[in-house]
C-alpha cells in the first residue's frame, strides 16, 4: 500500500491530464484548473522543506568550532531577514529588508557570477587549443562569434554576417536536433512515470 | 545619491571585494560573505513565501474567504514534511503522487508539440528555393540529420552511417563553437556590471 | 624550460590580474562603440512599437541578481518602450529573487513616466513551479494570483478589467536566465499560442535560435549585446550600450591569449613528441 496507491495515484492523474487535453469541456476545463490551483498551494507548503534544512543544519553547525563563526553569520543574516519583514510593506522598496536585499543580496550574488569571467579566461588560455580537427573547428566558430566585438572596419560588416549566418543555420541546426531528442526523451519518462514503469521519484523504503 | 544611500553602496562595495578575494585564494573574507549571502537570501525567499504565497493562497482563501476546498491541497502540502521522519516518510509519496501525476500528464502533448512536431515542420516545410535562402534551409535539413544521426547510438557508426554521423559531429562543433563565443559575451558582462558599480561609487564617495 | 613551455603553464592568477586590468581600461578611457541592430532584436522592438496606447503587454522578469548584469538593460528599455507608447504592463516573476528586482526596476520607472500602479502596471507577484502557473495563468490570472504582490484583489485594480488570461494580452516578452524560457515555450506558447519573444542571457541565447525559425518565438534579445541594440532603437542609451567598450577590450584580450596560447602550444608541440609526451 505505500508503493502501490502512489503509482495508482500518479497514473490516474497522469491519464486524466493527457486526455483532459484532448476534451473541451466544461468540467475538463474545471478538473484542469483546480489540479494546477492545487499544485501550486502544495508547492507553497512544500517550499520550507528546504529552508528548514538549511536552517537545522546551521544549528547543529554551531557546536563545530571551525564553522560555528561561519554558521552563526548564515543564521544571523537568515534572522535579520525575517525580522526586518514582520509587515507585508517591509517587501516594497524603502524598507530595511528591501535595503539588505540591495546593498548585501543583490552585490554578493551578482559578483560570485561575476568572477566567471575570470574562469573562462583562465579556461580559454589553457584548454581552448587546436589539439585536434573537432577542436579546430570548435576554436575558430568560437573565434568568429567573438570577433563580432571588434571594431575591425570592413571585416566587422562580413564578420556579422559571418555570426548571423553560423547562428541561424549550423547552431540552429544543431540545437534543433538537440531539442527534437530531448522532447522525445523527456515524452517517453512522462509516459513511464504514468504507467508506473519509472518510480525513482518515491525514493526508497 | 544620500548618505544612506553612499553608506549602503559602500557595504555593497566591501562584500563585493570579499567575493573578488577569492581570486588570489580561499580567505575568511570570502566565506564570510558567501554564508552572509545564503542566509540574506534564505531570509529574504521565507519572508516572500510567507507574505505573498502562504498568505494569497492558503491562509486568506482558507480561513478569511471561506474557500474550504483549498484544505485537501493544504494537507497534501503539510504532508510532505512526513519526509523528515523516517518512519512516516512514505506519507509523502501520497503528495508527490499527485503533483507529478499531474506535471507527467500535461507535459506529454506540450512537449511533443513544442520540440518534436513544430521542430520538424519547421525543418521539412519549408518550401526549397534556389537562391540562397533556400540553399541554407538545405544545409539545415541535412545539418539535423546528420546531428541526430550522430546522437543515434543503437547503430554501430560505421560505413556511410559512420561517415553522416561524422559530419554531424563537425556541425555539432561549430554549434559548440558559437555557444562559447556568446558565454564569453555573458561572463564579461557580469564582470563588468560590478566594475561599473564600484567605479559609480568610487565617484560619488570622491564628489566626482 | 623555455619561454613558450613557461607561458604555456603560467598561473592562472597573472590571466585574472590581465582580465581584471583589461576590463578597468575604459573606466579610465571611455569611448563609444557603434553597435548594429540585429533582426531578431529589431523584431521584438517593432512589436511593441506597433502596439497602440492601452493595448496590454505581459512582461515575466524571470531572473536573479546573478543574470541582472546582462538582463536588467534590456529589461528597463523594454519597459521604457512600453510605458513612453502607454501601454498598460502586467509583470510577473517565476525566480524567487525576481520580486525585488522587479519592485526595483519597476518603482523607478513608473516614477519617471508618471505611471499610476493598478491603472498602468500591474505586480502580480511570484509563485513556485513555473510550469504550473504558466499553465494556471492561460486559464486565468486570478487562479494564481488572486491578489497582486501588494496584497490587493486583481478584481479592484482598473487595469485588469476585462482582462482574463493571454488572449487579453497581445504578446508576453520573457526575460530570463534559465530554464524559464524552456517552460513558456512549452506550457505557455505551446498551450495556448500567444505571441512569445524571450530576452536571454548569452550563455543560452544560442539554444533558442531554431524557435525564432519555426515561428514559436517573434524574437530574441541575446545577453548585453542584444540590451545594447534595444537601447539604441529606443533611444533609452543606459547600461548595455555602457558596456560594449568593456566588452571590446575584454574580448580583444581574450583572443589575445587564445592566440597566444595556441602558437605556444604548437611551437612546442614537435619537442613533446620528441620527448613521448603526446600532442
Amino acid at each position: 500500500m505505500k508503493r502501490e496507491i502512489p503509482i495508482l495515484l500518479v497514473g490516474i492523474t497522469g491519464f486524466a491530464m493527457l486526455i483532459q487535453y484532448f476534451i473541451p469541456t466544461g468540467w475538463s476545463e474545471f478538473i484542469f484548473t483546480y489540479s494546477q490551483d492545487w499544485v501550486i498551494v502544495i508547492g507553497i507548503l512544500a517550499m520550507p522543506l528546504g529552508i528548514w534544512s538549511l536552517v537545522k543544519a546551521n544549528v547543529s553547525k554551531l557546536k563545530v568550532p571551525g564553522e560555528r563563526f561561519y554558521s552563526a553569520v548564515l543564521l544571523a543574516g537568515f534572522l535579520i531577514m525575517v525580522l526586518t519583514c514582520l509587515k507585508r510593506e517591509n517587501l516594497e522598496m524603502g524598507s530595511l529588508h528591501m535595503d539588505m536585499f540591495t546593498y548585501v543580496l543583490v552585490p554578493i550574488q551578482a559578483t560570485i557570477f561575476s568572477l566567471l569571467a575570470f574562469f573562462i579566461a583562465s579556461a580559454a588560455y589553457r584548454a581552448f587549443r587546436a589539439r585536434s580537427v573537432l577542436a579546430t573547428i570548435l576554436l575558430l566558430t568560437a573565434f568568429i562569434v567573438m570577433l563580432r566585438f571588434l571594431p575591425l572596419g570592413p571585416i566587422s560588416t562580413l564578420n556579422l554576417k559571418a555570426v548571423s549566418w553560423i547562428l541561424s543555420v549550423p547552431n540552429m541546426a544543431v540545437n534543433r536536433a538537440i531539442m527534437m531528442g530531448i522532447g522525445l526523451g523527456a515524452t517517453a519518462t512522462a509516459i513511464k512515470i504514468i504507467l508506473g514503469i519509472e518510480r525513482t521519484y518515491m525514493g526508497h523504503d | 545619491m544620500t548618505t544612506y544611500e553612499l553608506i549602503g553602496n559602500g557595504i555593497a562595495a566591501f562584500l563585493t571585494l570579499c567575493i573578488f578575494s577569492f581570486l588570489y585564494k580561499d580567505n575568511p573574507f570570502y566565506k564570510f560573505a558567501e554564508r552572509l549571502v545564503a542566509g540574506v537570501a534564505t531570509g529574504y525567499f521565507t519572508m516572500l513565501l510567507f507574505w505573498t504565497n502562504f498568505q494569497d493562497k492558503v491562509w486568506q482563501p482558507i480561513f478569511l474567504n471561506g474557500e474550504y476546498h483549498y484544505i485537501i491541497p493544504a494537507i497534501l502540502g503539510i504532508i510532505m514534511w512526513t519526509r523528515f521522519s523516517k518512519k512516516y516518510s512514505w506519507i509523502s509519496r501520497y503528495s508527490i503522487a499527485f503533483y507529478i501525476g499531474i506535471g507527467s500528464g500535461v507535459s506529454i502533448t506540450v512537449y511533443l508539440y513544442t520540440y518534436l512536431f513544430k521542430q520538424l515542420q519547421a525543418t521539412i516545410a519549408t518550401p526549397l528555393t534556389f537562391d540562397v535562402a533556400g540553399l541554407n534551409i538545405f544545409l539545415v535539413v541535412i545539418a539535423v540529420v546528420s546531428a541526430l544521426v550522430y546522437f543515434f547510438f543503437s547503430m554501430p557508426h560505421k560505413g556511410l552511417f559512420g561517415a553522416v554521423s561524422r559530419f554531424g559531429i563537425y556541425i555539432i562543433m561549430i554549434g559548440f563553437g558559437a555557444g562559447f563565443g556568446l558565454t564569453v559575451m555573458g561572463r564579461i558582462a557580469l564582470l563588468v556590471n560590478r566594475i561599473i558599480f564600484l567605479k559609480g561609487w568610487l565617484l560619488e564617495l570622491f564628489g566626482g | 624550460m623555455t619561454f613558450l613551455e613557461k607561458l604555456m603553464q603560467i598561473d592562472r592568477r597573472w590571466i585574472y590580474l590581465a582580465i581584471g586590468l583589461a576590463v578597468i581600461i575604459p573606466t579610465i578611457w571611455p569611448f563609444d562603440v557603434p553597435v548594429t541592430v540585429s533582426p531578431e532584436v529589431r523584431k521584438i522592438y517593432d512589436f511593441v512599437d506597433e502596439m497602440e496606447a492601452g493595448e496590454y503587454l505581459f512582461v515575466c522578469i524571470d531572473y536573479d541578481p546573478s543574470s541582472m548584469a546582462e538582463l536588467n538593460p534590456m529589461a528597463i528599455a523594454i519597459i521604457n518602450q512600453a510605458f513612453q507608447k502607454d501601454l498598460k504592463l502586467l509583470f510577473v516573476t517565476l525566480s524567487q529573487f525576481g520580486p525585488g528586482l522587479v519592485e526595483q526596476i519597476t518603482s523607478g520607472l513608473a516614477e519617471d513616466h508618471n505611471k499610476v500602479r493598478g491603472e498602468d502596471y500591474i505586480f502580480l507577484g511570484y509563485r513556485p513551479y513555473p510550469a504550473i502557473v504558466i499553465m494556471a495563468m492561460g486559464v486565468d490570472f486570478r487562479v494564481p494570483f488572486p491578489v497582486d504582490y501588494y496584497g490587493t484583489p486583481l478584481d479592484e485594480q482598473p487595469i485588469m478589467d476585462g482582462i482574463k488570461n493571454f488572449d487579453d494580452v497581445k504578446g508576453v516578452i520573457e526575460i530570463t536566465s534559465g530554464s524559464t524560457a524552456d517552460f513558456w515555450l512549452i506550457y505557455g506558447n505551446g498551450r495556448y499560442g500567444f505571441p512569445l519573444a524571450i530576452g536571454i542571457t548569452g550563455v543560452m541565447s544560442a539554444n533558442f535560435y531554431q524557435y525564432l525559425s519555426s515561428g514559436q518565438l517573434f524574437g530574441i534579445i541575446p545577453g548585453v549585446k542584444g540590451a545594447a541594440e534595444y537601447e539604441k532603437l529606443v533611444g533609452y542609451p543606459g547600461e548595455g550600450m555602457a558596456q560594449m567598450a568593456y566588452q571590446v577590450i575584454a574580448h580583444t584580450v581574450i583572443i589575445l591569449f587564445i592566440i597566444m596560447s595556441n602558437v605556444a602550444y604548437f611551437a612546442t608541440r614537435k619537442k613533446r613528441q620528441q620527448m613521448g609526451g603526446g600532442t
